[in-house]
């Protein structure tokens, strides 16, 4: 394998060449990485409040008019208020309410009688995350206006147990912060994986591959001429996104650049490599474009840990995590952004990521031989 | 007419699926990655790691410990030796979360004081974070009305009764299958019909179809009818493996469920053959329905509500066909959801295949003629 400078540079510049005059590998690099971050910043936020229940108020004591006030002036409720259940017939059914908080008939009789307040909670089942905030943000509101009414009516109350939360690393508990992080994955893996293995199908479908390989040009000069205008692609990306998620979207960056960079460089091995190899195995870009989604982009945005937890996976899911590359990824930027450069976190993760690309990049070279067939 | 249309969607047919490796991605992938999301995309939290540190010893101490190590929710609960060790556990991502007992909690406890338990959470996953508190806070909760007990006083106590409608025990691939089922459709609607007009102009062969007796109108619907059938294919193959093999139920009406599917596929077509008129290469066409499709599964409420975006935000999701579409598919799935709710999810996706598809024809004939 005798690597010519010269030859290398030759290749790199017709790459290059070819990648800039195609305006979707700038929308793929520029635009689309903005829009995705714009989503992230702004908009999709996994934090939930506001949520619109209807409330029923089927008793008519003093205590369950002041519960029903508590529900009203709660920050986490939008509440709409009927004095019968059936008022609401339909309304989970089309999505106006996504929840139902009924206070029972015999609510003061039993909190007067055995000392427990009964509050019924009927959720949509269909949106199984809304429903757990409603149960969890009403038992809140009960258990906190008990407090309150033992207080006024000056019971000596024994202290309870307090719990004193601290959220390291985002204490405003913002999701947009490990969010936008997360998104550069995407991004990432959509230019290394997804824009390489288009570009590269082409050629195969084109025959202009085997004629490349028919030059004296050796396969690893080709596939390294290939691949890094790609890697700059990506690199330059990240770094656009990095920038606009400290600037515009105020996430904080306690890590260095360079690790960040590093983060980025050592990911864009195993992305560009299955790039590389799905168009070495498809020859053409319907089959490489479904590939490169299917087994790139959906696993980098489901399984890496980025909205859904990888914890609560079923094992046989977890360990498929462990060859998307992204996951490392996910998990080193988040920590860079928010945590700092811990490198007990980022060094095996970099290790992971390492190995797995250098899978893919054999796989890769293997797959292109110099030989038609 | 007919004849030649007949003739130009064999050929479209044939186009796709003479390729065996397309044939099998077709089918294949779609199925696994049916298989494999629904179990993955859940936002339910367990099997977390936790760790303790108790620096009081006390009998309340270790009751609050034996009930976070008795909890379901929790996969592992590590006992540490010493505060210091909280932060690289967490650093690391060992831990999500981390309960430190001060030494004066069975004082605290003793005297009727309030006691305090400091939990420090991993802010990087602050949603499961969020969860695991709550967990912690009911523990803590049950404890605080048990100490009560054992002085005497009884407190008051919330009883919460939640029920949940249409997905009783709360299973999260219920809500999951509907949704990527329309993502996936998406996807085919998208890529299939995107792909075989820009692979004509990519190899030359469109202008040959442009000197043929057909006209464009008809041009276009060869070109979308292959998209159809694999699409009509592929719910039909769907749908049977969510209630079959998912045990996902289909309560509502599986006709109006098809034809939700048959309109929402024929206005992401639209879109798809708008894309590729204006597109001059397949990657241009692969790329462009992608740049589309990303967002479009954002905004669409599959992983986070459409109730919590910003308000410009919420008009831009409502032009959305696959928001429409989720609601829908999970409204006729599980809800048995009658035919006036499909009908106000439904119009808004004839509007947007109505637009899309005379878009692509308009443009198409401007680039074409």
């Amino acid at each position: 394998m005798i690597v010519s400078p010269r030859r290398l540079g030759g290749l790199f510049l017709k790459e290059s060449l070819q990648m800039m005059r195609d305006p979707s590998s700038i929308l793929m690099a520029f635009v689309l990485p903005l829009i995705l971050l714009v989503l992230f910043g702004f908009g999709v936020s996994l934090d939930i409040d506001r949520l619109r229940v209807g409330l029923v108020v089927e008793d008519a004591s003093a205590d369950a008019a002041s519960l029903a006030s508590s529900f009203r002036f709660s920050r986490y409720f939008e509440v709409t208020e009927a004095g019968d259940r059936r008022a609401f017939d339909g309304a989970l059914v089309a999505g106006r309410q996504q929840g139902l908080v009924v206070i029972p008939q015999d609510f003061a009789t039993r909190l007067a009688a055995d000392g427990t307040a009964p509050v019924q909670v009927l959720t949509d089942g269909t949106q199984p995350n809304t429903g757990a905030f409603i149960r969890n943000y009403t038992e809140g509101t009960v258990q906190s206006w008990l407090r309150l009414r033992a207080e006024e009516q000056a019971l000596e109350l024994p202290a309870g147990v307090t719990l004193a939360p601290r959220f390291w690393f985002n204490p405003d508990v913002e999701s947009r912060h490990f969010l936008i992080p997360g998104s550069i994955a995407i991004v990432m893996t959509i230019i290394g994986t997804l824009l390489t293995s288009l570009v590269i199908a082409r050629e195969w479908e084109r025959g202009t591959m085997e004629a490349l390989l028919a030059t004296p040009v050796g396969r690893f000069e080709i596939l390294a001429g290939k691949l890094f205008p790609y890697f700059l692609l990506g690199m330059t990306a990240m770094g656009l996104c990095v920038a606009a998620a400290v600037l515009v979207f105020d996430v904080p960056l306690r890590g260095s650049l360079a690790a960040v960079a590093l983060t980025g460089a050592v990911f864009l091995l195993p992305a560009l490599g299955q790039g590389l190899f799905i168009s070495a195995v498809a020859k053409n870009q319907f089959v490489a474009a479904q590939g490169a989604l299917l087994s790139g982009f959906l696993p980098a945005f489901l399984l890496s840990g980025f909205v859904f937890e990888i914890d609560s996976m079923p094992w046989i899911l977890r360990l498929i995590t462990r060859i998307i590359p992204a996951r490392y990824m996910v998990a080193n930027l988040q920590t860079q952004f928010l945590a700092g450069d811990v490198w007990s976190l980022l060094l095996p993760n970099l290790g992971a990521m390492l190995a797995i690309g250098t899978v893919l990049l054999t796989l890769a070279l293997i797959k292109t031989k110099k030989r038609l067939d | 007419m007919m004849a030649r249309i007949k003739a130009l969607v064999r050929k479209e047919m044939l186009a796709v699926l003479r390729d065996p490796k397309s044939r099998i991605l077709l089918v294949g992938p779609p199925l696994i990655e049916l298989l494999v999301f629904s179990f993955a995309a859940t936002q339910e939290v367990t099997n977390v790691a936790v760790a303790v540190f108790d620096a009081d010893r006390s009998y309340w101490s270790n009751e609050l410990i034996r009930r976070i190590e008795a909890s379901p929710s929790f996969a592992s609960v590590r006992h540490l030796g010493g505060q210091q060790e909280i932060r690289p556990l967490l650093d690391r991502q060992s831990v999500l979360a981390a309960v430190s007992i001060g030494p004066s909690f069975g004082e605290d406890v003793a005297a009727g004081r309030e006691a305090i338990v400091q939990v420090l959470l991993d802010g990087r996953r602050s949603n499961a974070a969020q969860v695991v508190q709550g967990y912690l806070t009911q523990i803590a909760a049950g404890l605080g009305r048990d100490i009560a007990d054992a002085e005497g006083v009884r407190l008051a106590t919330a009883e919460v009764v939640g029920r949940s409608w249409f997905n009783p025990n709360l299973i999260y691939r219920w809500f999951t299958v509907p949704s990527l089922i329309a993502i996936l459709m998406s996807i085919t609607g998208l890529i299939v019909t995107g792909l075989s007009i820009a692979r004509e102009r990519e190899l030359a062969t469109f202008d040959q179809l442009l000197v043929s007796p057909l006209r464009p109108v008809e041009i276009l619907i060869g070109k979308t009818m292959p998209a159809v059938i694999i699409g009509t294919l592929q719910m039909a193959v769907f749908i049977a493996v969510a209630v079959f093999l998912l045990d996902v139920p289909l309560v509502g009406s599986l006709p109006l469920l098809l034809l939700s599917l048959e309109v929402f596929l024929i206005s992401l077509i639209g879109i798809g053959l708008f894309v590729s008129a204006l597109s001059t290469t397949q990657q241009q066409a692969i790329l462009g329905g992608f740049a589309f499709l990303s967002p479009a599964v954002l905004l669409s409420g599959f992983a986070t509500p459409v109730e919590n975006m910003p308000r410009w935000l919420q008009v831009i999701a409502h032009g959305d066909p696959l928001l429409y579409m989720m609601n829908i598919s999970r409204g006729i799935f599980l809800k048995d959801a009658p035919v006036e709710v499909v009908l106000a999810n439904l119009w808004p996706m004839v509007v947007i295949a109505a637009i899309t598809l005379s878009a692509a024809a308009w443009l198409f004939r401007r680039r074409m003629g």
